[in-house]
């Protein structure tokens, strides 16, 4: 092959290779990212059933019901509710009036069906996305750190 | 006065992490070579003034004095001694005054071997690693000052966050920082050469010691933090594709793409430029990383505070060493003399290959990490992007790579024969498919795990088949010798390949794992995987800082015990929280591994059971690829003294 040639099937390669890790990552950014919103915000904005979420909020307090596996409780921002269910085990540090974050999927029936619950790490740390929205609202006490 | 001592000790390091910048950069300016020779003591001392206030806050720590904020905030007079030293680093100031430490530290290495180079690319290389110094001791004296004091010092501290103190991130940090920092080295060496405009295959041949040596430090650093996650964080899981991790994760991919072009460039002086921008990259990738944890844009187990004083401070450090150095790379690259063209069938073409397949790995994990913090910043949305992302784009990326890595330890120089190279792989490559058709038979579907079996099998066999092919031959004994006569490097590289393989397998295997949540009722077993698993007692302990509350498990199998697992559920007092340990048991390869929720009234305690068949070999895998990397820093090929005579006919003017 040519010197020309040489450099030109490595370029060729190279595009070939990036362009494919390209459309990888766009195909996976298109179906595979997950929208954070609080209750208030899922309110306001008509999210299609069957839609991959992460609801941020606190766990309301007196709302936990559990029955084995089974628990039902609701998460708030203080403005608006959300329905969450879940089934398995909670994390150490799930409390009624404290932050929480669940992944899950929107049902048809405006409740939320949560596969994973996530708890605060620590006395001084709730998520951020939680910390944020709160403050929004302005139902925000406690640190700000 | 300890404490004072140190405080100003941080004061005086970064007075001479300046002179250490201005001194021999000007010298190295006006060929004077008594202003160069500055960098060496300035390099050395700079370092033994950082560790004198490092080991004065270490101090602070172990004798529990409360008057500074940061012990007040990170310790307890009960905490254990290991603890104490850990927690250290355990908090922001101290783990970025740990991050100078290493910074200065591998200011003093490049100060104390670089005999073989000449006096202005050391004294450059000294200069910039001043200047990187200077800007994180301004950052730590000006927004994160450790020496901090109260006027009321406390009884008591506030101790270290509980998911901290825990024997894995004793050495987590300290090695990982190595890693990253350890970038610095080639960064500075990078900048130095672009200064000098002299770049050679002997430029090659000093960088690369170094970047391996931060290889290293950074895989074992990574492997260590991943298993920490995974035993104490009770999920099980061991790589959550956190902002964080991908930080540690980011440099290792440029940095393993960087040990392969430097190989190129000092085999046969080609990709020169491609070297120097991936140096740049690795270094500028760990600045990131440090921007994302330090700065509070993110909300993790690592990120300890959220002022944003810190995190624009460590942005403009960002923006200017990487600005810096992308900008001197835009105006020198293009007078740099251009490598030589080489075939594509060739050992360095297939290394341009890996490091195309790196460099669309290491694309993916920036973007996955940066898109959600984009476009929060400019949308407002906030969105998460997690495994499901990651192994999208990153499988179909990462096993043709697997594929290719031993076609490309097979292929020569130069010109490769592609068909002998497959053909010398043809027993690997069988071995591949018969494990695959044994994992499916034994563990069944997904298919993704026997193919990613199967290739991790391929992998390991065809990385140690090199070692086999070039001894081979002869009697036994003539093999042996001829094994033995082969370079340390020919052994790094095998080893470190086939570890690969062994990591691979480890995660192929995950897709086997067996996961029950369920209620435990006293002396009933519940079956996971091939074992059953039953609770024989729970009961309360006191440790020195927690309580707990742990149960006996006995793990069975065929009606026999075979093993008991204590997992528990810890209250750390000071703090008002709780934390999982979790009870795991390694049986060969594979583990149990169980952690306890709460306990109930009629004795019924949830739990969550794992098997996890060969998990161990991820991080088996990942010891096996840094001893690799040992392996080959110990070649005295690539030891600098060696290179010296070596490279001395490369020095001379290029003209």
């Amino acid at each position: 092959m040519t010197r020309k040639g040489k450099r030109l099937t490595l370029i060729a390669g190279a595009m070939a290779v990036l362009g494919l890790a390209a459309g990888l990552m766009l195909f996976a950014l298109r179906d595979n990212i997950v929208f954070f919103y609080t209750p208030s915000e899922l309110a306001k904005k008509q999210v299609a059933a069957g839609a991959r979420l992460r609801i941020g909020g606190l766990v309301k307090e007196g709302s936990v019901v559990k029955n084995g596996h089974d628990v039902n409780f609701t998460v708030t921002d203080k403005t608006n509710d959300l329905a969450v269910s879940y089934t398995g085990l909670l994390p150490d540090l799930f409390r009624e009036g404290q932050g929480v974050v669940v992944d899950g999927v929107l049902q048809p029936t405006g409740a939320f069906r949560a596969d994973s619950v996530l708890a605060k790490h620590d006395e001084r740390y709730m998520p951020r996305d939680v910390a944020d929205a709160l403050k929004k609202q302005g139902v925000w006490q406690g640190e700000t750190k | 006065m300890i404490v004072e001592t140190g405080h100003y000790a941080l004061v005086l390091a970064l007075a001479l992490a300046l002179a250490q910048f201005a001194i021999p950069f000007i010298g190295a300016r006006l060929h004077d070579a008594a202003l160069m020779r500055v960098a060496r003591p300035a390099a050395i001392t700079q370092f033994l003034l950082v560790a004198l206030a490092y080991g004065a806050l270490t101090y602070a720590h172990v004798v529990s004095d409360f008057s500074l904020v940061n012990v007040i905030e990170n310790s307890h007079s009960l905490k254990p001694f290991i603890y104490k030293i850990s927690g250290v680093w355990g908090n922001h100031e101290g783990s970025i005054l740990l991050w100078v430490l290493v910074l200065s530290l591998c200011g003093a290495l490049i100060a104390i071997f670089s005999n073989a180079m000449s006096d202005r690319l050391r004294a450059d290389a000294l200069a910039i690693q001043g200047l990187l110094g200077a800007a994180f001791l301004l950052f730590i004296l000006l927004t994160s000052n450790p020496f901090a004091r109260v006027a009321l010092a406390p009884w008591e501290g506030r101790d270290l966050n509980p998911i901290l103190q825990d024997p894995g991130l004793a050495i987590h940090p300290p090695l990982l920082y190595l890693g990253y920092v350890g970038f610095s080295i080639v960064f500075s060496f990078a900048a130095a050469a672009l200064i000098g405009g002299r770049i050679d295959a002997a430029w090659a041949r000093i960088i690369r010691p170094w970047t391996l040596f931060a290889w290293i430090a950074l895989t074992l650093g990574i492997a260590m933090g991943s298993y920490w996650a995974y035993y104490t964080l009770g999920w099980g899981g061991f790589w959550f594709w956190d902002p964080v991790e991908n930080a540690s994760l980011m440099p290792w991919i440029a940095g393993t793409a960087l040990l392969h072009s430097a190989a190129v460039m000092e085999k046969r002086e080609a990709l020169k430029v491609w070297t120097i921008f991936l140096s740049i990259l690795a270094f500028s990738l760990s600045l990131l990383g440090t921007f994302l944890v330090r700065s509070g844009v993110l909300t993790s187990v690592h990120a300890f505070a959220s002022d944003p004083d810190r995190g624009v401070f460590i942005l403009a450090i960002l923006v200017f060493f990487i600005g810096g150095a992308l900008a001197l790379f835009a105006l020198r690259a293009g007078a740099l003399p251009v490598g030589g063209v080489f075939a594509p069938i060739s050992r360095e073409g297939a290394l341009v290959l890996n490091n195309l397949l790196l460099s669309a790995c290491c694309a993916t994990v920036v973007v996955g990490t940066l898109y959600p913090l984009a476009l929060e910043a400019l949308t407002g949305e906030k969105i998460s992007v997690g495994a499901p992302f990651f192994n999208t784009v990153l499988i179909p990326i990462a096993l043709p790579l697997a594929l290719l890595m031993p076609i490309g330890q097979m292929l020569s120089w130069k010109r490769g024969d592609l068909l002998a190279a497959l053909q010398r792989l043809r027993v690997a490559f069988v071995v591949g498919v018969v494990a695959a058709a044994a994992f499916g038979a034994w563990y069944g579907t997904p298919f993704l795990s026997i193919i990613a079996a199967g290739i991790a099998i391929y992998l390991v066999i065809g990385g140690l088949s090199d070692l086999i092919i070039r001894a081979r031959g002869g009697s036994g004994r003539a093999s042996f010798k001829r094994l033995a006569g082969l370079p340390l490097s020919a052994f790094g590289t095998s080893i470190a390949h086939a570890g690969m393989g062994l990591t691979l397998l480890g995660l192929a295997a995950t897709g086997w794992g067996v996961e029950s949540i369920v209620a435990m009722k006293p002396l009933s077993f519940y079956d996971v995987g091939p074992y059953q698993i039953g609770i024989e007692s729970v009961s309360p302990r006191q440790g020195p800082n927690y309580s707990e509350v742990y149960a006996v498990m006995a793990v069975r199998k065929d009606g026999a015990t075979i093993a008991t697992i204590e997992p528990a559920k810890r209250f750390y007092q000071a703090r008002r929280m709780e934390r999982s340990e979790a009870g795991i048991i390694t049986i060969g390869l594979g583990q149990v591994y169980a952690a306890i929720g709460e306990s109930h009234e009629e004795g019924t305690v949830d739990a969550r059971l794992y098997w996890k068949p060969l998990v161990t070999l991820i991080w088996i895998g990942a010891l096996i690829m840094a001893f690799g990397g040992a392996l080959s820093l110990a070649d005295r090929r690539l030891r600098i003294g060696v290179a010296r005579r070596a490279a001395a006919p490369a020095l001379e003017p290029a003209e």
